[in-house]
């Protein structure tokens, strides 16, 4: 077994701890973002050292005491550190094991909850005196599994969200802590403000209003002052600069002409164009992150040490970045992990947290919390890219696919701190003279690639190319969200599949099995398939479509099939999910993480899309980035192919593209009309119509 | 101008001098320090700040402190008080939530619902639950088992 996190982080004290009698801390290097990550590592604990689940706590990840875990992404948390944590956990086993056989001068030794006992006595893991400083080997055999791991355990967190406790970022309040909030510039290019500070600084309750080239905030002694503050800098505050002139009907126009670079993710001949059966251009836009909660920080800087609480998904990035844009050493950066609103993605968490280290540092001594305003949410933090995808496909007269060609333009899909030559947090690029946030780039095809991801199909077909490019300017600021350029790419490859099939007048179904020889990507189709009542009629108005692809062509295996009605509207009227994330630690979690990917994934399809014009994001309310609402959604189904011999899988990504192509290739069914540009609006069907 | 308000929060008196705009969310949050009630947009468009005023689902953040005045204010950790409402029970055992961010102001509004429908012995219908919280977003993708658990709630 084996897992990065564990090389970066190979001593067992840096995962575990038994210092408090009675418990085990598990320190965390991933975030806790909503997922449910914590349960499961606690269940992984657990179920290996065999205590109970209830005396396992949780340390969230910082930097001055926990591992560097890079950052919480690509449904990586559960292969990375569940993988590192076993390790962890069955080497601690393994020690204090011995250490009892010792104690008890006994080989005959159980363990249950904590407490090992032999014929001769009782000792448990607390009053063991062994060093755990020593390298976890990751050859060690594992202890049986007390069914703790595969067990729906509760979210240890849920209940004290569900009852208003203090819970989030938001909430934490420090004595003598001070409220910051920052005024964004009216437009994208302003290099400047012009405001009347001094009569800001004396209202009472005020502690300093900061001006730094584009960057206004105002710190204030309550929250209330700095709200009221912001609001009356925001009407008066004078911009200074020419804005951006790009407005998003261009995007597609300016991301196929830009200057590119280029990456060949496939090798193959693939198809030209004019040999094609078919070719097709889709897209999708920008979206937005649009968590519930506003991103929020807190810093304290005490003349020495600058401490950050973050619900960043990186500590040890963020902290480089902040060290870099403050001109400070990383070792007196700490930043600490603290959970806030649902994370999907490079949302403006860390951009909140350089806002809030840059406003503790002009009081020192004295904690600022910011948060940001919902407008400021959706109209200033990173994007999910727009894309543009061209796919070529040629076929036999049989209608076998033989050549495939991918092309897919865009921006790059991380922006994330620390992985750009200059910092990439936004209050930092506004200030005087320091430079624009750099264009995002792309991870690597090993990491699952970003422009390109699942630009390869997984079918079988002899000859596939596929060339990323990714484009070296941004319109707006691009970077990581759910899935990355997965959503885009597996909608655009399962329409392109179901017209192929369409065309040969074959059913999508037995279409995709033809191509399939991959028996977990069979069974998560035909489950899907079955479960759906694939085949059966469907009512008037009605249509069904499938999609699947296997998350990054290296991650959980996942098929949808959705049903649509289509009346004066498109409605979903159902989706059945399969999913195969190889051995699962917790199916309720799966099942959680599985249903949300998947109407997140229908609200971007069916409705979301980032507006700009002259420089100004317009779409940055809930009435103009509308998402999907209560009587929208539809029953969801899930089936978890549980494969418990096999590696675990992250599942909070997998539903995301088949989803997406499930409900195009139902629209088409039910209507007909291909839809190849995101969002699939009803505006968007009567273009379509059209074509 | 700050004047000083009045409000009977959770059957406590509590007050404030405060621009009489200054929305009863941020006196809740900043002033009482109940945080349970959640800021999500300030707009009166997600649902997140719900509370009752007079018994009745509000929306804080658009609700001015010179309109409540001398009401009665229940937030989430009133409505907890005396241990978790039937609605909070059955998220609970539903797991119906992933950062859980939406669920106090889901919480307030469906716990009126559901009392109501108690009382007449009217369980909801799913259908009721989704157009009783069509006014709430959840980001995460949670709102089927929120319904479920709010009719298993109502059901009594
Ligand atoms: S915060 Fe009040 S409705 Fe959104
Ligand atoms: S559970 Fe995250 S917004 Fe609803």
């Amino acid at each position: 077994m084996s897992s990065p996190s564990l090389s970066a982080n190979p001593l067992l004290s840096t995962w575990l701890d038994f210092d408090t009698p009675g418990r085990v801390t598990a320190h965390m290097g991933k975030s806790e973002l909503g997922q449910g990550v914590d349960t499961v590592m606690v269940q992984v604990v657990a179920d290996t050292l065999g205590v109970d689940a209830a005396r396992i706590d949780i340390k969230a990840p910082d930097t001055a005491t926990g591992p560097d875990e890079n950052f919480t992404a690509g449904s990586l948390s559960v292969p990375h550190s569940g993988t590192a944590l076993l390790l962890a956990a069955a080497n601690a086993r393994q020690l204090f094991l011995a250490a009892a056989r010792e104690h008890l001068g006994n080989s005959d030794v159980t363990l249950e909850d904590g407490t090992f006992r032999s014929a001769d006595g009782s000792i448990n893991y607390w009053d063991l005196n062994v060093d755990t400083h020593v390298e976890i080997d990751a050859d060690i055999p594992l202890p049986p599994s007390s069914g703790t791991i595969g067990s729906s355990l509760s979210r240890i967190d849920l209940e004290a969200k569900i009852t208003g406790q203090p819970s989030y970022l938001s909430d934490v309040r420090l004595p003598n802590m001070a409220y910051g909030r920052v005024i964004r510039p009216a437009f994208r290019g302003a290099v400047g403000v012009d405001i009347n500070r001094e009569e800001f600084l004396q209202r009472p309750g005020v502690v300093d209003v900061v001006v730094d080239g584009a960057f206004l905030a105002v710190i204030a002694d309550t929250e209330i002052v700095a709200i009221e503050t912001a609001a009356e800098l925001g009407t008066t505050a004078e911009w200074r600069g020419e804005p951006s002139d790009l407005t998003d009907d261009g995007v597609c126009g300016f991301l196929t002409t830009v200057e590119t670079d280029e990456t060949l993710l496939a090798e193959g001949e693939g198809v030209h164009v004019e040999a094609a059966t078919h070719s097709a251009q889709y897209s999708r836009p920008f979206i937005a992150h649009a968590s519930i909660g506003p991103a929020t920080a807190l810093a304290h800087f005490d003349g020495t040490v600058l401490e950050v609480w973050s619900h960043t998904q990186g500590v040890y990035p963020l902290r480089r970045d902040l060290a870099r844009a403050l001109n400070m050493d990383e070792a007196d950066v700490r930043v600490r992990h603290f959970q806030g609103a649902g994370c999907y993605g490079h949302n403006p968490a860390d951009d909140a947290a350089f806002d809030a280290a840059y406003l503790a540092l002009r009081v020192p001594n004295r904690p600022v919390h910011v948060t940001w305003t919902r407008e400021d949410e959706l109209g200033w933090g990173p994007f999910g890219p727009a894309m543009v995808v061209y796919i070529s496909a040629a076929t036999d007269d049989d209608g076998r696919i033989t050549a495939w060609s991918w092309d897919g333009f865009g921006n790059g899909h991380s922006s994330r701190p620390s992985t750009l030559p200059t910092p990439s947090l936004l209050g930092y690029s506004h200030l005087s003279n320091k430079p624009a946030i750099p264009p995002s780039g792309d991870p690597p095809l090993a990491a699952g690639a970003g422009t390109g991801r699942n630009s390869i199909p997984g079918y079988d077909i002899p000859s596939v190319r596929a060339l990323a490019h990714r484009a070296l300017e941004m319109p707006v600021r691009a970077s990581a969200m759910r899935s990355l350029g997965a959503h885009m790419n597996v909608f655009a490859i399962e329409s392109h599949i179901d017209d192929l099939a369409r065309q040969h007048g074959i059913d999508p179904l037995e279409y995709r099995l033809e191509h399939s020889s991959d028996p977990r990507a069979r069974a998560v189709i035909e489950t899907v398939a079955a479960q759906a009542g694939w085949g059966t009629p469907v009512a008037e108005d009605r249509g069904r479509g499938i999609g699947y692809a296997r998350y990054k062509g290296l991650g959980a295996w996942c098929a949808v099939v959705a049903e649509v009605e289509a009346i004066e509207e498109v409605r979903v009227t159902g989706l059945w999910i399969a999913v195969d994330c190889g051995r699962v630690i917790n199916p309720d979690g799966v099942e959680n993480q599985i249903e949300g990917g998947a109407l997140q994934s229908l609200s971007w399809t069916l409705k979301e899309r980032v507006r700009f014009s002259n420089g100004v994001v317009t779409s940055n309310t809930w009435e103009d980035y509308p998402i999907v609402t209560f009587c929208e959604v539809p029953p969801v189904h899930t089936t978890i192919i549980d494969r418990p011999e096999e590696k675990w899988l992250g599942a909070g990504e997998a539903s995301m593209g088949p989803t997406a192509a499930a409900i195009g290739n139902a629209i088409a069914d039910a209507l007909g009309v291909r839809v190849r540009d995101l969002p699939i609006t009803s505006d968007a069907i009567v273009a379509a119509m059209g074509d | 101008m700050s004047e000083t308000f009045t409000v009977v929060v959770n059957g406590v008196q509590r007050s404030i001098d405060a621009d009489p705009s200054t929305a009863l969310l941020w006196a809740l949050r900043d002033a009482w320090g109940l945080t349970g009630t959640r800021f999500g947009c300030g707009a009166g468009s997600c649902g997140a700040c719900t509370v009752w005023v007079d018994g009745v689902p509000t929306h804080s953040c658009d609700t001015p402190l010179w309109s409540v005045a001398g009401k009665d204010v229940t937030t989430v950790e009133g409505l907890t008080e005396q241990g978790p409402h039937p609605v909070q029970e059955a998220l609970i055992a539903h797991q119906a939530g992933q950062c859980g961010y939406c669920l106090s102001g889901i919480v307030m509004r469906s716990a009126a619902a559901v009392d109501e429908a108690r009382a007449a012995g009217k369980p909801l219908a799913e259908d009721d639950v989704r157009q009783c919280l069509d006014g709430h977003l959840c980001r995460c993708g949670a709102h089927n088992r929120i319904v479920r658990a709010i009719v298993e709630a109502s059901e009594g």
